[in-house]
């Protein structure tokens, strides 16, 4: 009977452990969630989208350069980075389908989705900004791009292989050649993962800092040239965060309120399609 | 493989088209082993391989570098926060798919994966401005209040408690790593089939013990896969940790210390380095970075195919 209640006390102890893990990991979501939200509620306000950053230490303006800059990186990116990933999936899930370099691509991709955005940074850095010979927007957006490369390549792979095979052969029954095929029959199944995958792409490089870092670097003023360095919300955070002002604090914090929620939003967003169009994973 | 139907000649160009967008991934692993070797070159060449790991001067005015206190750093934040998360991650994945009741485990399993998601500027800035005055104020005196006054353990607390140092940058990257982790985990125990899970049931094992017994034997592949995955993004991380490491180039016993890992210093010098020696060695930390990481996430991924292949016999 003793070896019986000893079996029992442990699995209690041990279940008990487990489920203060998950609150450990639930308790930093909403700490984290809660603070940024709390601190960042404060500086928000209209001037902050609408307005350019005022001279240091003076207090008002906004960030709107560096919303514009944001969004023109991201933009370029996106335009960069998902017609290359998508092609490349199709290669993997299509002609190359099931052989040996597939295989290896698609491990390779999955080893970059992880690599050090820094380095990325420091690639970039050696090709588009050295020799141009100032920061640049463009070596900003295809740092980015091709951070999102692997991201894309690897979920149009994996979407475009959930459409049944058969689907395909009954339009190559009808004699059409397998571009047209790819096109019009097998992009269509599975257009709402690879939409799914682009979102969560741009998520992933919405939130990043360290890339953009010697890339488009930063700038002050109100630029759409992107040639010229240009303003991020992400670097601009870093820089306010780690800068003197209390007054940039606060809006370093209001910056990180709205990156936070728009990257939550497109994460979920991209959750609720893929459960809408393919059931309960 | 549809070898068998006539090639169209727009069907050639597509498959060309498709083939060279896919041989992108290859052409920026490559490209990037290159640039960061040839930036490098003129470092390699002045200060060679096993000198440059094992030399601790990092001494910009004198032009004197060595990648010693670096990979200290790293590797100590790495380790670090591997043995804060991994307990947790792997508690949270037995929570999630065999304690909680049945409707609670995809939200709680989502709320986990939205860390994931949530940029390590943020992170960093949290940690920063929350958790670093925490730290100093409440957690760190503490700690030395207790385990600081035993013989030799006491002495990875000795110091004033500061929060910038290697402890806070470690609990960030953690919180960091717990979803990686967490996630991998769950998947690789979803795999366990039922039926085996059942019979150690039907025998009366309690819950613990299925999990102790079945479980995780036959998932410790998948979880170890994710494990090193975390590592692998851990080594890497900039943002979350160079807001509380203070960039400080040093080797030091106490966890209360500033440090600097090879990515906090990239964010931190790159821009000013005014020489090109400077540059050439933060960019063969950069090199030795990316060789790092690589390795570490190919290793990962094995495991992570090996298990995979091994369930779905």
């Amino acid at each position: 009977m003793r070896i019986y209640r000893r079996r029992k006390m442990e699995n209690l102890f041990a279940l008990v452990l487990s489920t203060i893990a998950a609150f450990i990991g639930l308790f930093w979501l909403i700490f984290i969630l809660a603070d940024v939200l709390v601190h960042g509620l404060k500086g928000l306000n209209l001037s902050l989208f609408l307005q350019d950053p005022a001279p240091p230490g003076i207090e008002g303006g906004g960030l709107r350069n560096a919303f514009v800059g944001q969004l023109l990186i991201t933009f370029f990116a996106t335009l960069m980075g998902v017609p290359l990933g998508v092609l490349g999936g199709t290669f993997l899930a299509e002609y190359a389908r099931g052989r040996k370099f597939a295989r290896v691509i698609s491990i390779l991709s999955d080893i970059m989705v992880s690599v050090p955005s820094i380095v990325i940074g420091t690639f970039i850095y050696a090709l588009l900004v050295k020799p141009v010979g100032h920061f640049n927007g463009w070596a900003g957006a295809v740092a980015l791009a091709i951070i999102m490369i692997p991201v894309v390549l690897r979920t149009t792979e994996d979407m475009l292989s959930l459409v049944p095979w058969t689907l395909r052969e009954a339009a190559f029954a009808l004699g059409a050649p397998y571009y047209k095929v790819i096109i019009q029959v097998v992009y269509r199944g599975a257009a709402t993962g690879i939409l799914t995958g682009v979102l969560l792409s741009i998520a992933r490089v919405a939130g990043e800092t360290a890339p953009l870092l010697f890339t488009s670097f930063n700038n002050s003023f109100f630029s759409i040239n992107m040639n010229e360095p240009m303003a991020s919300l992400t670097v601009t955070i870093f820089q306010y965060a780690m800068g003197p002002y209390e007054s940039w604090h606060v809006q370093a914090w209001a910056a990180s309120l709205v990156i936070t929620l728009f990257i939550l939003f497109i994460t979920i967003l991209g959750r609720v399609l893929i459960r809408w169009r393919y059931g309960k994973r | 493989m549809p070898g068998f139907l006539k090639r169209d000649p727009l069907d050639f160009l597509f498959s060309l088209i498709t083939a060279v967008a896919s041989l992108s991934v290859i052409v920026l692993i490559g490209g990037i082993l290159y640039v960061l070797v040839s930036e490098s070159s003129l470092s390699i060449k002045k200060f060679g391989i096993l000198q440059f790991i094992l030399s601790t001067e990092w001494d910009p005015v004198r032009e004197v570098f060595g990648a010693a206190s670096t990979l200290f750093g790293t590797l100590v934040t790495t380790v670090l926060s591997l043995l804060f998360a991994v307990p947790v991650a792997v508690g949270i994945a037995i929570f999630i798919t065999e304690i909680a009741p049945n409707p609670l485990k995809g939200p709680i399993g989502t709320a986990v994966e939205l860390l994931a998601a949530i940029p390590s500027i943020i992170y960093g800035m949290w940690g920063l401005f929350t958790l670093a005055p925490i730290m100093a104020n409440y957690i760190e005196p503490a700690l030395q209040s207790t385990v600081g006054r035993m013989p030799i353990v006491g002495r990875l607390f000795e110091g004033t408690p500061m929060g910038i140092d290697l402890l806070t940058a470690s609990v960030i990257l953690s919180i960091m790593i717990i979803p990686f982790t967490a996630s991998i985990a769950r998947d690789a125990f979803n795999l366990t089939p039922s039926i085996v899970k059942e019979s150690a049931y039907a025998v009366g094992a309690t819950k613990w013990e299925v999990i102790k017994d079945v479980v995780l034997p036959y998932s410790k592949l998948g979880v170890f896969g994710g494990v090193v995955l975390s590592l692998g993004r851990a080594l890497g991380e900039t943002m979350a940790v160079a807001f509380v490491l203070g960039n400080k180039h040093q080797i030091t016993g106490s966890l209360l210390d500033a440090a600097a890992t090879i990515t906090v210093s990239l964010a931190n010098e790159f821009t000013e380095a005014d020489s090109d020696i400077y540059l050439s060695s933060l960019y063969y930390l950069a090199l030795i970075l990316f060789l790092l990481s690589f390795v570490t996430l190919a290793i990962s991924k094995l495991f992570l195919l090996k298990a995979e292949r091994r369930y779905s016999r």
